[in-house]
């Protein structure tokens, strides 16, 4: 059992199934069930990625990224958080589509590390302190693909070559607190593709990593997906990741995607308030003097309403330079900008 | 193979580390060589002494110590030295009995009141109910009804330490089932009896491991006491318990009779207690660094 031969299985099955999305998720709704009452984290979510394909889905905290990444996976709290309504339609290496919002717990475990994997934004807590990290990565080997703990020790030092660890066969034995946060992270990155999923799920994989690590990361992020042909649902708050990473994006505001589209038009023609506020949010769009220096960063004004005080209509209405009267009225729909670009803004085509 | 071997090495020497720091202390060096001293006396017994511990010689009874009978003889002219011995043998054998099933089901119950919300109540309030009881009463109800041999004492001083061990690992589940990695795991496909006894029982062993100590030495003492009270093992059978017991009507003019059981019973529980403390300073992480 080599890393060529998975590989090759892997590069040929995303050829072979281009056209067809490899997850797709429709009309996604998850409650949580508290002591206030259920609140409802997503209202309707639709998105999907193409295999090869890296989706950014980006928004403040308390936006809906996380639960989504979490409703994907089965890994919702539980017995609080459930699935409420929709599908979430994922395409197994064998071509099979399981709807993964109906998947039981003994189906969507065998499907967790061998079909859909995810990385976490604390790679400090991520690893587990007292196994080695070859030890891990073994044992994720053992647990999907049935092989012996000596091939399974032989893939992970193929992994911690492949996420371009120095000395990976001294590192094999080493314990997660040997090692620094970036070094961990590939660790991670290792372990969630030691299997091949079809799918990564990376949850803000860079936020806790110094800028040149960040870097690095994305780089060893972006070649691997080269490598394994997988699709990567890329879950972030930074747009400067997204532009950097993901060839498509989907702007979400407290529970519902409020814009979608490449990454390259909705960057150069933000048709939603929010998105338009979030770029404005960026450093180098900071307010500036005569003299060009950079003097307040340009922040939205309030906050994410708490999910159980949603306004009747628009949920960003209230934060909203170009609210109307009609904004309060419904939920707007999202409506179509060009091709494969929506908004979910009434006043899109009218937006200075 | 050829990875095995390297790992193996640099396992001993992680250990050997350990062991040094642990040995740093000299209190903690000096409770290991005794415990050790105690350990290898019980298992040579036979080569110890020439005496025979059962056998009754009433021409020598209560002899004060001496250089024939180091410890002196007790009131049917037994060897004290001897039976002191071989009397090591059943109360560590009783520590350790009890330690080993208290440990197991003290962290099967903790691991699963930590885990499963279901079953923190109904386990934590049986367990704090045990322990509402003093230790030695409850064990001398538990003797009262099971009857006294050596597997009882067992049986009872395991029932009365297993919540020690099941409130300790439930508190450290309750941490670790929150870390980063146990979700880690579980987004890797990982099922829960893996997630339970891998990565959560493995995070929990310093802990387990430096209750077990004191467990130990405190199953000493507790043994001592109930055949003391003449609950515990039947008096025929040598632990320093039923010597001590046997001995206290002599001990007005023949102090040696429950002296040397006693000392000797003082010895394992402290040198216990001294390891136990290092080990524990060892594990915390807290105190490690004043080590």
């Amino acid at each position: 059992m080599s890393i060529h031969s998975l590989n090759a299985a892997a590069r040929t099955a995303p050829a072979a199934s281009a056209a067809e999305a490899l997850l797709e998720v429709r009309g996604l709704r998850t409650e949580f069930r508290t002591d206030a009452g259920t609140v409802t984290a997503l209202h309707g979510v639709d998105f999907s990625v193409a295999p090869g394909e890296t989706l950014a889905l980006v928004g403040e905290s308390g936006s809906g990224k996380s639960v989504t990444s979490f409703s994907i996976m089965g890994l919702l709290p539980k017995p609080a958080g459930r699935i409420a309504g929709g599908e979430i339609r994922f395409r197994t290496h064998d071509g099979g589509v399981v709807d993964l919002a109906r998947a039981d717990d003994a189906q969507l475990r065998t499907l967790r590390g061998r079909e859909l994997a995810m990385i976490f934004q604390e790679p400090m807590t991520s690893l587990n302190p007292v196994l080695p990290v070859g030890e891990q990565i073994a044992d994720a080997v053992r647990l999907h693909l049935g092989v012996d703990r000596k091939a399974a020790l032989a893939r992970a030092l193929e992994m911690l070559e492949l996420v371009e660890i120095p000395a990976a066969k001294q590192r094999l034995r080493e314990y997660p607190h040997q090692m620094s946060g970036g070094m961990r992270q590939r660790v991670m990155i290792a372990l969630a593709l030691s299997c091949e999923p079809r799918l990564l799920i990376a949850d803000e994989p860079t936020t806790a990593l110094d800028v040149t690590i960040q870097a690095q990361i994305l780089v060893l992020m972006r070649k691997l997906q080269h490598e394994f042909g997988m699709g990567i649902l890329f879950i972030t708050h930074n747009l400067g990741v997204v532009a950097e990473t993901a060839q498509r994006v989907a702007v979400m505001y407290a529970g519902r995607i409020v814009e979608t589209g490449s990454v390259r038009e909705v960057f150069k023609a933000p048709r939603h308030p929010y998105t338009r506020g979030l770029m404005d949010c960026l450093p180098a769009n900071a307010l500036r003097d005569q003299a060009g220096h950079p003097q307040r960063l340009n922040a939205i004004p309030g906050q994410v309403a708490a999910p159980n005080r949603q306004p009747p209509g628009c949920a960003f209405a209230p934060r909203c330079a170009y609210a109307e009267a009609r904004c309060n009225a419904a939920v707007p729909a999202l409506e179509t900008v060009a091709e494969g670009h929506a908004t979910r803004c009434l006043r899109w085509s009218s937006l200075p | 193979m050829a990875a095995a071997a390297p790992a193996a090495s640099s396992a001993s020497a992680a250990l050997g580390l350990t062991l040094r720091k642990l040995f740093h202390r000299k209190l903690v060096l000096a409770g290991a060589v005794a415990l050790v001293a105690l350990v290898l006396l019980a298992l040579f017994a036979p080569l110890v002494s020439p005496y025979d511990p059962t056998a009754l010689k009433v021409l020598e009874r209560l002899k004060a110590p001496s250089m024939l009978h180091w410890f002196g003889t007790d009131e049917f002219g037994r060897d004290i030295f001897t039976r002191v011995v071989v009397g090591a043998r059943y109360s560590l054998t009783i520590g350790i009995l009890t330690v080993a099933i208290a440990t197991v089901a003290g962290t099967l119950l903790g691991l699963c009141a930590g885990y499963f919300r279901r079953l923190d109540t109904p386990i934590m309030r049986l367990v704090d109910a045990m322990m509402a009881f003093p230790d030695i009463l409850l064990a001398i109800a538990l003797m009262a009804t099971l009857g006294a041999s050596l597997f009882n004492v067992v049986l009872a001083l395991a029932i009365v330490y297993t919540p020690r061990i099941a409130r300790i690992v439930r508190a450290s589940t309750l941490v670790v089932r929150e870390l980063l990695f146990v979700e880690a795991a579980r987004a890797l496909g990982v099922s829960t009896g893996r997630i339970l006894f891998r990565h959560i029982l493995l995070n929990t062993t310093s802990p387990i491991l430096v209750q077990s100590t004191f467990i130990f030495a405190y199953a000493i003492l507790a043994e001592a006491g109930l055949s003391f009270l003449g609950v515990g093992v039947p008096p025929e059978i040598p632990t320093w318990g039923t010597m001590v017991a046997a001995g206290q009507q002599f001990a007005d003019n023949a102090f040696w009779v429950v002296l040397y059981p006693g000392l000797a019973i003082m010895i394992a529980a402290l040198s216990l207690q001294m390891v136990g403390d290092g080990l524990r300073d060892l594990l915390d992480p807290r105190l490690r660094k004043s080590l």
